[in-house]
């Protein structure tokens, strides 16, 4: 391409497709994956496009190993992602909260199908919304991104790039089968124009460094394997320069700091859309592809002059539950429609403040919608269910 | 064989809060870290460009005390992670340490994958036949009919021929000694570093502590003192009746072949290949 060609050019595009290139713009050059339905496209791209810029591809064993590779490819200078779907999620639990533990970025791309199990290989679902908070054994914070559309998966592709690198964990973007198998057309960005999170390179003597800081500031500068600080990495409770220890003092030191720098930067990390909430009284609360259904009712009941709005996370977790309060508060019912038995219904109730259970009084005003049975919600089916809880 | 001073080995330890380490009395681990240590001194490898990657047991606590870029990753994964490590910079020296739980049970797949690619990784492990870490359960390569704490009534299982299952799965390196044979494995410790492709050095390995305990093999001189004469060079091997083989191992450097590609040059080639400037291209 010519470099006097920075306009804005217009391409069809799959979903799988634009996040796999959203992680190129923000500067993916190592990939491991092993295949699955419905996420593969992504694994067939990154595999075609590395290797023209020095880029590495490399098809691993199985999805324990894919993780494990893509760790230790970050902790050697990598911006690294794998993508998989739901059986291959569930083996990468583990290497997440290795991730995590180690605070070495990464990117994990779900493109959820129907489960449990083998469940619906070629259908959506939105079904792993917990796991993607509560997979990994142990407390550990989560950084969980859904998009709604293609163009959005691109963006969203770079922000979570972005954020593993800032934040130094493991980021989740979630996707579905419908979203990642379905074709929109996308503006791509001027390449320029993007901002992309460099890895800072430490500047102390090694002797000074410390791989995990007391008093960190995101980002922070982060060396890496072969540049002279010859740093420990460990699984363990680990202190400041990475040693294992057990000392009650140093193992809070690292549990607060990785709570901390999520709920610290919530501001940052979290993203919410409203739409048509200003004078709402209905509020539908949808995230990814449900959220397209849940749009185009807002749109047929304000033409019935129902005042309903819709509620996006494009942040799942951290869950943004001030925001949500406040944003929902005065709502007289809110709608959770979601491909699965009630995942963000049951936050919601967290959040307003009633218990999980519909026959409790407080939870009246909240109704779920669900669905299992590997087809999507339709606006109709939201559109009637908004004509009878008012 | 060049020898190494004490003093040398220490430039290659880390010194800070990391003694004394975690491993029991008459434990082998100390002795193959030493015979790791005087490899990679003798190659001359720069501390920088070594990276030590383990994954979960006895042997794998070995990294946290070698002044390398060390990764003390997940049980059984060592070798998937090293991978990463190794596609991204082909240039790093990349050691594996792991045992035989570690590497043939949980981590089996990774291992024979690794072997089958002939990525250049150099992985040793140390086997004490026993999971250590844990109080002392039965792995794949307890000896049949030998007492462990889930074998009381000794083991029905048969054992992996770890080496075999190396050259069967596509090492290109692949050599078994003992650590009382510390100078041996000192030596094959270098050939396998040196050699091009994915290289394995079995290190039979004493847990008197653990495994000797519970099958009578006595402290830990007695141990080696087994290892000594039940650890025996390939051709005196050969010359015994099958049943003066029972117990005995074999050692030596049991496959070695220099033609089969390395993976991440394999993979270089494939970046040079697709991006070499097509032929009557007026740019």
């Amino acid at each position: 391409m010519s470099s006097t060609k920075t306009k804005r050019k217009t391409v069809l595009m799959q979903g799988n497709e634009a996040i796999a290139r959203g992680a190129l713009a923000a500067g993916l050059d190592f990939f491991a994956g092993y295949p699955i339905t419905p996420s593969t496209e992504i694994a067939e791209i990154c595999s075609v496009e590395l290797p023209k810029n020095n880029g590495k591809f490399i098809q691993m064993e199985d999805e324990i190993a894919s993780i494990s590779a893509i760790i230790g490819a970050s902790l050697a200078g990598a911006k690294t992602m794998t993508a998989t779907s739901g059986p291959g999620y569930s083996l990468m639990t583990e290497g997440i909260g290795f991730a995590k533990m180690t605070e070495t970025p990464c990117v994990v791309v779900n493109v959820m199908r129907g489960g449990p199990s083998t469940g619906l290989p070629t259908k959506p679902s939105q079904s792993d919304i917990m796991q993607s908070k509560w997979g990994n054994h142990g407390d550990a914070p989560a950084i969980v991104l859904y998009p709604n559309s293609v163009s959005e998966s691109y963006e969203l592709s770079i922000r979570a790039m972005n954020l593993a690198e800032k934040y130094r964990t493991c980021v989740v973007l979630l996707s579905d089968e419908v979203l990642g198998h379905m074709r929109e057309p996308i503006e791509l960005p001027d390449l320029s124009q993007v901002r992309i999170v460099k890895r800072i390179k430490p500047t102390k003597p090694p002797e000074w460094y410390q791989h995990y800081p007391d008093n960190p500031k995101y980002p922070m500068p982060k060396a890496s394997f072969g540049e002279g600080y010859r740093f420990h990495v460990t699984g363990l409770v680990h202190d400041s320069k990475g040693f294992p220890t057990n000392r009650a003092d140093e193992t809070a030191i690292l549990m607060e700091r990785l709570r901390n720098k999520i709920i610290h930067h919530m501001n940052d990390i979290v993203q919410l859309e409203s739409f048509q909430m200003e004078d709402a009284k209905v509020t539908i609360f949808a995230a990814g592809i449900t959220s397209r259904a849940a749009k185009e009712a807002v749109i047929m009941a304000r033409k019935k002059g129902v005042k309903v709005g819709l509620l996006r996370p494009l942040t799942i977790w951290p869950f943004p539950d001030a925001a949500i309060r406040k944003l929902l508060g005065g709502q007289e019912t809110i709608i959770v429609p979601e491909l699965n038995e009630g995942q963000l219904s049951r936050e919601i109730k967290r959040v307003m403040g009633c218990c999980w259970n519909d026959n409790v009084k407080t939870c009246k005003h909240i109704v779920q919608l669900n669905k299992t049975d590997g087809q999507l919600i339709t606006p109709i089916e939201i559109f009637n269910l908004i004509k009878e809880v008012i | 064989m060049k020898k190494i001073s004490q003093k040398e080995i220490h430039k290659y330890l880390r010194h800070d809060k990391k003694f004394p380490h975690v491993w029991c009395p008459g434990c082998s681990n100390g002795i193959v870290l030493g015979s790791t240590i005087r490899a990679i001194a003798e190659l001359g490898f720069k501390k920088d460009n070594v990276a030590m990657v383990s994954g979960i047991g006895c042997s794998s606590r070995m990294p946290v005390y070698a002044d390398f870029n060390t990764l003390h990753s997940l049980h059984g994964r060592a070798i998937a992670y090293a991978t990463g490590i190794k596609m991204y910079k082909p240039d790093m020296e990349v050691v594996v340490i792991t045992g035989d739980g570690d590497g043939t049970a949980i981590g089996g797949n990774h291992f024979i994958h690794a072997a089958r690619r002939n990525i250049d990784l150099t992985v040793i492990l140390i086997n004490n036949y026993i999971y250590g870490m844990t109080g002392g359960q039965y792995s794949p390569t307890t000896p049949h009919g030998d007492k462990s704490t889930t074998t009381q009534y000794g083991n029905i299982d048969p054992t992996f021929d770890i080496c075999k299952l190396a050259i069967g799965a596509g090492a290109t390196f692949v050599a078994r000694t003992s650590a009382y044979h510390a100078a041996e494995s000192q030596s094959f410790i270098m050939q396998a570093f040196k050699h091009k492709g994915f290289s394995l050095v079995e290190i039979i390995s004493a847990c008197p502590v653990i495994y000797g305990k519970l099958n009578k093999k006595g402290d830990a001189p007695a141990m080696m003192k087994l290892m000594k004469e039940n650890i025996i060079p390939v051709k005196q091997y050969e010359k015994l009746s099958q049943e003066d083989r029972i117990d005995k191992q074999t050692r030596g450097i049991l496959f070695h072949d220099t033609e089969k590609m390395e993976y991440t040059d394999a993979y270089q080639e494939l970046i040079d290949s697709i991006n070499k400037p097509e032929e009557g291209s007026n740019e």
